[in-house]
């Protein structure tokens, strides 16, 4: 039996065609691949290349080597067993990730979340953008050959990991959000620890845009190179400091405020080039930015519970167990069946480090989604990565690809 | 307490739903409304008109698209449904396009022409449920390897392609493989 017969199409000669252009078949330009294992393509993403000398000719991104099938997996799974599958998306911003899944099902079942876990989650959110933001700018700095801002992001980043675990017991994958509220309340010594981040955070970021803001080779490796107009960013779905880079001004935590973000005040900072550099420096703005509304959260974080009370949503607390017959039952149920949400289905989105990041949920009634998509920033950012390469050098194209910050596992899914 | 979701714009909603009604009047096929959002399904013939007209009239001007998502409702018919998540950033609104297919074999346009970036997202579906987007300028497997067989996330697709390997049972599957058959 021919691979045809199963419905299965091979890259024919002629597809392969539409690709590359005609040269590459003379010889005249040489078709090479970049990747999947390459240091500058921030995981496993293939490139095929076609080049003339140093210049790209096409470039054609090939995804897939880090697919998990996390979509099918979640319809195997109960709404709260999905979590923590989704912190290995994107698993630099698996808080994010927490939030946009956690709403869906929160929206889906009509949940009320009090407010002091709205507050939190706000905060933790952002700090994951600074966390997210850092090893962007260290990796990033590091593919143009500047290797010391490496370092330093990572030791950045390291205090606010500290702040992670402290809150979920986990450094990177936290699962700390939950349908109607959040696992568990925060920590004592919390507030003095995102203190002190808070006091040292400015100054350094300050250090690593001197460090590479002022820097002549910098500016030379990323003013005027992938550029993209907004109408070409917003006509291929790019969202985020790429979008925004590009002058468009649009975050969804400040034009559609979901969670609690219309309480803080915050700017949206824009480029207008739409080169490597305007992102770059979207980036680097966006990171004190969060650093304010960290602040102002940490200031007005109100009291009150943590987790709604709807015990259809929310597991009681340990201690009911022992008195209340009620509590035992609703504990078996949501532990063994889960909880079955409404026929329906909804989309949420939140504005994740890398852009406009959504879960689609599709409910049949049961207690196990029909059908969970991922809107990953990713991977609608690296389908627009062959217009902004067009005529640019090889060594330009790492810069760009960094420029985007990609995370493959959130491309891949 | 304070509700996640916010349902401000459904008047606006609603009007853009009246004038598609007006404009395509045998193409809608329901619309409906949940938890704040709007489905409007239509068939698939005029799939690329309304696509065009939404992303190009000013009340409507849903200039972003989102999402491409597909759905097997597996075993209702018609059986599969393409859902497209548009947004307009400047009424900052979302609506939710949905066409239902019956299976085997979906077949849909695609919305390349409309909005570029519904590329990757259609060749997704195509990959991963099968479902053929007529005049796709690079219809390819994305996620998957070129030579996989089936469509995994249908829902008649096992999680499991084949049985474990376990001691009692190892000459029993070893027999099932591919290098057992040469």
């Amino acid at each position: 039996m021919s691979l045809t017969e199963y419905g299965v199409t091979e890259v024919t000669l002629d597809q392969l065609r539409s690709l590359v252009s005609d040269r590459a078949f003379t010889g005249d330009t040489m078709l090479l691949n970049m990747g999947p294992q390459h240091p500058s393509t921030h995981g496993v993403l293939r490139l095929l290349l076609e080049l003339d000398g140093e210049n790209v000719v096409s470039c054609v991104p090939d995804i897939g080597f880090l697919h998990t099938g996390i979509e099918k997996t979640c319809e195997d799974k109960t709404y709260v067993k999905v979590i923590p599958l989704t912190d290995r998306m994107d698993y630099l911003a698996p808080l994010s990730n927490n939030l946009g899944y956690v709403m869906a099902v929160e929206k889906l079942m009509g949940t009320d979340v009090p407010i002091r876990a709205q507050y939190i989650r706000v905060l933790l959110c952002e700090l994951t953008r600074i966390t997210s933001h850092l090893v962007w700018l260290a990796t990033h700095a590091l593919d143009i050959g500047a290797m010391s801002v490496f370092l330093y992001c990572f030791r950045e980043r390291e205090t606010i990991m500290d702040i992670f675990e402290m809150v979920s017991g986990q450094r990177m994958m936290a699962s700390y959000f939950r349908p109607g509220g959040l696992w568990r309340d925060l920590p004592p010594g919390f507030e003095e620890t995102v203190r002190q981040v808070l006091k040292v955070m400015p100054g350094r970021i300050d250090e690593y845009e001197a460090l590479l803001d002022k820097n002549p080779i910098w500016l030379e490796r990323t003013k005027n190179i992938g550029l993209i107009s907004g109408q070409d960013a917003l006509a291929w779905g790019v969202s985020g400091p790429s979008l925004r880079g590009s002058g468009v001004e649009w975050d969804i935590r400040k034009a559609m405020p979901y969670s609690c973000y219309d309480q803080f005040d915050f700017d949206v900072p824009l480029g207008h080039n739409g080169d490597v550099y305007d992102r770059f420096l979207c980036r680097i703005r966006e990171m004190r930015e969060s650093l304010r509304i960290v602040k102002q959260a940490l200031d007005k974080l109100p009291g009150g519970p943590f987790m709604t009370s709807d015990r259809k949503v929310a597991p009681p607390p340990k201690e009911e167990l022992a008195y209340s017959m009620e509590a035992l039952i609703h504990h078996f149920k949501l532990w063994t069946e889960g909880f079955k949400a409404p026929e329906g289905e909804v989309y949420t989105s939140v504005e994740s480090p890398r852009g406009e990041f959504s879960c689609y949920l599709n409910s049949d009634g049961s207690p196990k989604p029909r059908r969970v998509h991922f809107r990953a920033p990713s991977f609608a950012n690296l389908s627009a990565l062959p217009i902004m390469s067009k005529n640019v050098f090889v060594a330009d194209l790492v810069a760009i690809a960094g420029s985007i910050d990609i995370v493959l596992g959130d491309v891949d899914r | 307490m304070q509700r996640l979701y916010r349902n401000n714009g459904m008047a606006e909603l609603a009007q853009i739903v009246e004038k598609l009604k007006v404009k395509f009047p045998t193409a809608i096929e329901n619309v409906r409304e949940f938890r704040g959002e709007v489905t409007v399904q239509v068939g698939p013939d005029a799939l690329v008109e309304m696509a065009m007209y939404l992303r190009d009239d000013p009340d409507c001007d849903f200039n972003f698209l989102s999402d491409v998502s597909g759905v097997d409702y597996y075993p209702e018919e018609p059986r599969f449904g393409v859902n497209y998540h548009l947004l307009s950033m400047k009424h900052k609104q979302r609506l939710r396009l949905k066409v239902r297919l019956k299976g085997p074999n979906p077949r849909v346009p695609t919305v390349t022409s409309v909005w570029p970036g519904a590329n990757w997202f259609e060749r997704e579906t195509f990959d991963l449920f099968g479902v053929t987007f007529i005049g796709h300028p690079d219809l390819r497997r994305l996620l998957l390897p070129m030579d996989f067989r089936g469509h995994p996330l249908r829902r008649d697709n096992p999680t499991v392609q084949e049985e474990v390997q376990f001691t009692h049972n190892f000459d029993e599957v070893d027999r099932t493989k591919p290098y057992a058959k040469s």
